[in-house]
């Protein structure tokens, strides 16, 4: 059985992004929407997190343009989708949790 | 596949209604079923239809029931929250004793338990909200 983690929140407001990399495991995937993309920008206090996660890191690319954040700020490791991949990764995956 | 969907905040407060919105519109798009979206607490602001958005910003009640009339998605408003936040049907209205209601085009009011049904009745059950 694997997850679906989404995270909404940006990691320098509240902890959400750095519990939920803590919890997910290998086959796992964590998707950062909304202002959660703030997790994505390379070379900040999150990206040690990102790296050392054992689940697939992925950002949802319309909130990133949305934020004015260009896909060459992403950090390296995480893939960049739409919501047609949100989709298909929560087919991917047995259940959606949604860190709220 | 079969997607639930709830949406737990209210319209044009962060994005969880807009996300809920795409997310809906993009699995449809690739074939899946909505079995229902479920509107719970602050996300029952979504169902009034006296809204009024300036005109060049999105309406989300109007996409809603858009999405809703083009795929015949049963857009479900919990009952308990409606009522606290001033959410009517007609029928409520009546029982109510209140002079007026504002439920929108394409949405029903119903009790929580069909939040538990779409749990059971769908794949994955995906829930928006802040």
């Amino acid at each position: 059985m694997s997850i679906l983690h989404t995270v909404n929140k940006s990691p320098f407001q509240k902890d959400d992004l750095k519990s939920c990399l803590a919890h997910a495991n290998e086959g796992d995937a964590v998707l950062m929407i909304e202002d959660g993309v703030y997790g994505a920008i390379a070379g900040t206090a999150a990206s040690q997190d990102i790296s050392n996660a054992k689940a697939g890191v992925y950002v949802l690319g319309a909130d990133l343009a949305a934020r004015g954040i260009a896909q060459d700020k992403v950090a390296e490791g995480i893939s960049v989708v739409g919501y047609d991949g949100f989709v298909d990764l929560a087919t991917e995956h047995s259940a959606v949790n949604s860190w709220l | 596949m079969k997607f639930g969907v709830v949406v737990n905040e209210g319209p044009y407060t962060h994005q969880a209604s807009d996300s809920a919105y795409q997310f809906t519109k993009a699995a449809l798009a690739k074939g899946h079923e909505i079995t229902r979206v479920f509107f719970y607490h602050d996300g029952v602001n979504n169902g009034t239809r006296l809204t009024v958005p300036p005109q060049d910003d999105r309406n989300i009640q109007k996409n809603w029931t858009e999405l809703g009339k083009e795929h015949d998605l049963d857009l479900v408003v919990c009952i308990a929250a409606a009522q606290r936040r001033g959410i009517l049907d007609e029928n409520e209205a009546k029982r109510q004793g209140k002079d007026a209601d504002n439920i929108a085009e394409g949405f029903r009011i119903s009790g929580l338990g069909q939040l538990i049904e779409a749990g059971i009745m769908s794949d994955r059950l995906v829930t928006f909200g802040d």
